[in-house]
């Protein structure tokens, strides 16, 4: 395959042509921060927590495709304390109580926490009112602990195709919903392939029957699903 | 039918507010009622501009210029002028510049200022004729183009012409054009952005409205330029006046062969259609907006890939605002050079603006770029009511910055405003006195942009109502020490981490206001607002030497927090009962209320 | 030597942080000599003394007397510690915070709640409308994690202290729960 060189924090590395400047960097052994993206799924670039410095201007390495010549920051002061930010807001926003959460121990929101050195939620925490939907026979979604990731709206549509989760309202109202809002119990759609519990980063959507820290998952089915897929 | 007279009444969103559909319809009465049906005729027109001033009307050929006439007028009007030729004094609009008739539309300093191109038929012809279109050359541009220039020299037209989007960015128009026209592929899309969201903003809504088929005749343009068969207006359900007429346009336009199959039978075809947006601020996001029209939910993308490249249905797409559009026919016949001897040399032609606030003359105007924010708020606008004093102005809305006095030399134009902070955005221009405080301005404009995220990235969902959180505690009083760094820090962020324009400028009014008036936001933290607007941080206070004893105020007081004998003054307020709400001292005939600190 | 002063307090937890401190076990016994402990849950003391190096905060602020309190401490304090989740994120105290303090109390102590239904109004402080973690009352200068936060992390905390140094706290050391 052809290959692109670029240029990561001063290093030159190289990777395939096409290739996002997350997968360049990954290739190459260098970590880059991510909650929205898994692999298998397509990118959104709503997380901004994967945001580097592409020849001088800002962008998510996730869905940024390589150039001859890129220059890409990372490790930089103003994108460490950028990233950090976007994750203190997250912590804000609902109600993350990790110490009873059924994904304690294996929650990306948490490991987030520790790779970016978060001490401290230095905005406003926000306490929201939110539900849990436990009409399904199988699954529960926690909106408490909903990240906004999108990751089972799109693994639903584009992998299951059942089209069963959307997203509803906006700003801080924001809400992932099952059909057109009824309980997710009664979504028609819903073939409870569970391929949202799995790749889900956080005690959002889970199994029934889970007690604390006893949910793990495997995201990286998506992935492999893909693989077999494609290899027919 | 030549007539002896032309009345054209303003039709515009503000003066129907306003009755102007009950003056009209007065007016034909009596018209009819004096036999005059074949003498005088009445044209209902787009916006002429002084809004406030409405119902507003022009009486050709004499030129009388009418202001808040009411439906009683009508007789007057017909008899004393129509019939006997002697205009209504007291309802026309004078000023000490014209005092006559004949110099009203000239030297009354809001016309006078003014340069109108993109609004040059706005409240002269009747928008839904377009016939009346035709005869100030109308889709004389879109002949010109399809029978003697090929697209090339279209889009190069533009780009020689310097006209850059206005939406609000300023991306240089004929580049984009450029670009589309590059892109591969035999399919392409132009797309109308007329999803004006901005609160105080209305230049967009005033065009559709008032020459619909000059921005009808700008997409056609632009199809023929950039290739493209297929076009869509995508507008805001809120303006049904600007649907109506634009649909009515594209049927007439339809009916004369100027859009659709085979326009003037040169083989080109283009075709529009109108999509009604649902009113969400974020679809005037380019991304948005197309994922919208696609049936999608309402959300911004990463860029790129630009619309130019991947746009609607993964197609190449021209997208420009509706004033972007209006332009363009005026470029065409009057030539790139025509247009770049008006404006400045970065930014070349007219801007319209949709001035609102604190000032004498709302309404909306055109003047050339590079006119200084003075001549637009002092000269044009009248300067500010009630001979208060000047403090800012708020330009491009919630995306934009607010400008303090110190400015208001500067001259207009995309990079000036951004090198003050703020930018030039649609056109909305909110003018403030001292009774605005600033820190509570730049709260409703944060309040507004949280509730109008989308809610896609976290920056903008959840930064925003961080920040508004911590303003909020601030104008209540209890703002912390760190509260200010916090809000700079968080706007960064923001600004910077945000995935689309709505959340990359939305701390502007923010970082503005913490750029020009810090000493308000440091009052706040030790409890005081300058503007006396911050209730929690006031009080009413009634002067016992000016009290009369009227007892007016504890009649008016909705919660019964005034205490006194009529005929016995002074009275007084309770102030824990008191809701700060300012009835009584808008009541007091005295002027014995007064605000005052609360601490 | 000058002994390092050490306090901690105890605002609304479950006491879990207090019991990980003395889960260091022996380590607690090599750094015995080297502070002292000037007043905690553990000592009785009805002021809180002034002059303190370093007091370690469990728990997160629900009421008005964990204001007062907290003020008082920092004030006194050369380096306050957030000591576990409640008193860096609010963690489970803060859970109640969608419901209003009034309706709270109703539910837990109204009629047909307890024999005499009515709602506890003396000697117990009012409670604040929203739990708070410690840094959004007062400055905090380092925060340790955990529910409680693990033993070997608070023995490498103190003895870093104690040593005059400022602890990092990286990675792992920073898992919240």
């Amino acid at each position: 395959m052809e290959q692109v060189v670029i240029q990561i924090d001063g290093n030159e590395v190289r990777t395939a042509r096409g290739n996002t400047v997350l997968e360049a960097a990954r290739d190459n052994g260098i970590r880059i921060p991510t909650l929205c993206h898994l692999d298998g799924l397509p990118d959104i670039g709503a997380c901004r927590l994967c945001m580097v410095e592409i020849d001088g201007r800002f962008g998510t390495a996730c869905t940024t495709r390589v150039r001859d010549g890129m220059k890409v920051r990372i490790n930089t002061d103003e994108l460490h304390e950028m990233r950090r930010t976007v994750l203190e807001l997250l912590f804000a926003e609902r109600n993350h109580v990790c110490s009873f959460c059924v994904s304690n121990g294996h929650c990306e929101l948490q490991d987030l926490a520790c790779e970016l050195g978060m001490d401290s939620v230095r905005v406003p925490y926000r306490y929201p009112t939110l539900s849990l939907d436990a009409t399904h026979p199988r699954f529960i979604i926690d909106h408490n602990r909903c990240v906004m990731c999108a990751r089972c709206v799109r693994v639903c549509a584009e992998v299951e195709g059942a089209h069963t989760w959307g997203i509803a309202f906006r700003g801080t109202q924001v809400r992932v919903i099952t059909d057109l809002g009824v309980d997710w119990g009664n979504a028609e759609t819903c073939t409870s392939c569970g391929k949202c519990v799995q790749v889900c980063p956080t005690g959002a959507i889970v199994l029934k029957g889970q007690a604390t820290a006893e949910m793990e998952k495997h995201p990286e089915l998506v992935a492999e699903l893909e693989e077999r897929r494609r290899a027919g | 039918m030549r007539t002896r007279l032309d009345v054209l009444i303003c039709a515009g969103a503000a003066c129907l507010s306003a009755h102007s559909a009950a003056v009209r319809d007065a007016l034909a009465r009596e018209i009819e009622a004096h036999g005059l049906s074949d003498e005088v005729r009445i044209v209902e027109t787009g916006c002429m501009g002084p809004c406030e001033l409405g119902p507003v009307m022009l009486v050709y050929p004499d030129g009388a210029f009418y202001i808040h006439v009411t439906p009683e007028d009508a007789a007057e009007i017909v008899e004393e002028h129509f019939l006997k030729g002697r205009p209504v004094e007291r309802l026309l609009w004078t000023t000490p510049e014209a005092r006559r008739i004949a110099e009203q539309r000239k030297q009354v300093p809001f016309f006078a200022k003014q340069r109108k191109v993109v609004l040059k038929n706005c409240g002269l012809i009747d928008p839904e004729n377009i016939e009346e279109y035709i005869a100030t050359d109308g889709y004389a541009a879109l002949g010109k183009v399809l029978t003697e220039m090929t697209p090339t020299a279209v889009a190069e037209t533009i780009a020689a012409s310097g006209l850059r989007g206005r939406g609000g960015a300023g991306f240089p128009t004929g580049k984009k054009w450029g670009f589309v026209a590059g892109a591969p592929g035999p399919e392409k899309y132009v797309v109308c952005n007329a999803d004006e969201g901005d609160p105080g903003a209305f230049m967009d809504r005033a065009l559709l409205e008032g020459d619909p088929h000059a921005v009808l005749e700008g997409m056609a343009i632009a199809a023929y330029a950039v290739g493209a068969n297929h076009g869509y207006i995508y507008v805001r359900a809120e303006y049904p006046l600007a649907i109506n007429r634009v649909e009515a346009a594209l049927a007439a336009a339809h009916r004369m062969g100027l859009l659709g199959n085979n326009i003037m039978e040169t083989g080109f075809s283009f075709d529009i259609e109108v999509r009604m947006g649902a009113g969400a601020f974020v679809c005037g996001e380019e991304t948005a907006l197309i994922a919208s029209l696609e049936g999608h939910r309402g959300q911004p993308r990463p860029r790129p890939p630009y619309p130019a490249v991947e746009g609607l249905f993964g197609k190449p797409t021209l997208i420009n605002n509706v004033e972007t559009f209006g332009n363009v026919r005026h470029i065409i016949l009057n030539g790139a050079d025509w247009f770049r001897s008006i404006g400045t040399e970065s930014s070349p032609g007219t801007k319209v603006f949709a001035l609102s606030g604190k000032v004498v003359n709302t309404g909306l105007v055109e003047v050339p770029m590079g006119t200084t924010l003075r001549e637009l708020i002092f000269e044009i606008g009248g300067g500010i009511p009630d001979g208060k004093e000047f403090k800012a102005v708020q330009t491009g809305g919630p995306s934009g910055g607010c400008i303090p006095a110190e400015y208001l030399d500067t001259p207009i134009d995309y990079e000036s405003l951004q090198e003050l902070g703020s930018i030039m955005g649609s056109g909305g221009m909110i003018v403030m006195d001292a009774d605005n405080c600033m820190v509570n301005l730049a709260r409703f404009f944060l309040e507004f942009t949280a509730n109008e995220s989308c809610g896609k990235c976290i920056p903008c969902r959840v930064g925003l109502p961080a920040m508004l959180e911590i303003l909020q505690r601030i104008t209540r009083g209890d703002g912390r020490a760190d509260d200010i760094d916090k809000l700079e820090r968080l706007g960064k962020t923001i600004k910077t981490a945000s995935l689309c324009g709505l959340g990359q400028t939305a701390p502007n009014p923010v970082l503005s206001t913490l750029r020009y008036f810090r000493d308000e936001y440091e009052e706040h933290l030790v409890g005081r607002c300058r503007a006396k607007e911050c209730t929690a941080l006031i009080r009413y206070w009634i002067d016992p030497e000016a009290c009369r004893g009227c007892d007016q105020c504890r009649r008016a007081c909705p919660v019964g927090a005034i205490a006194g004998t009529p005929g016995n003054p002074p009275y007084a307020i309770d102030a824990e009962a008191c809701v700060r709400c300012g009835t009584c001292r808008e009541v007091c005939p005295f002027g014995a209320v007064e605000i005052l600190d609360r601490r | 030597m000058t002994k390092v002063r050490i306090a901690t307090v105890w605002l609304s937890g479950c006491s879990g942080c207090h019991m990980s401190l003395l889960d260091i076990d022996e380590t607690l016994l090599d750094l015995a000599d080297r502070f002292e402990l000037v007043k905690s849950p553990l000592v009785d003391a009805k002021e809180f003394p002034a002059g303190i190096d370093v007091t370690l905060v469990e728990g997160a602020v629900a009421n008005e007397e964990h204001v007062e309190i907290l003020k008082d401490v920092r004030a006194k304090s050369r380096l306050v510690v957030a000591f576990g989740d409640c008193a860096v994120t609010g963690n489970v105290p803060a859970m109640r915070n969608p419901i209003p303090p009034h309706d709270l109390l109703e539910r837990v102590y109204g009629k047909g709640m307890t024999t005499t239904g009515t709602l506890p109004t003396e000697v117990v402080p009012p409670l604040v409308d929203r739990v708070r973690p410690v840094h959004e009352v007062i400055p905090v200068d380092l925060w340790l994690h955990g529910c409680p936060p693990p033993a070997g992390v608070i023995a490498r905390v103190l003895t870093a202290l104690l040593n005059g140094e400022m602890p990092q706290l990286t990675g792992k050391d920073l898992k919240f729960g």
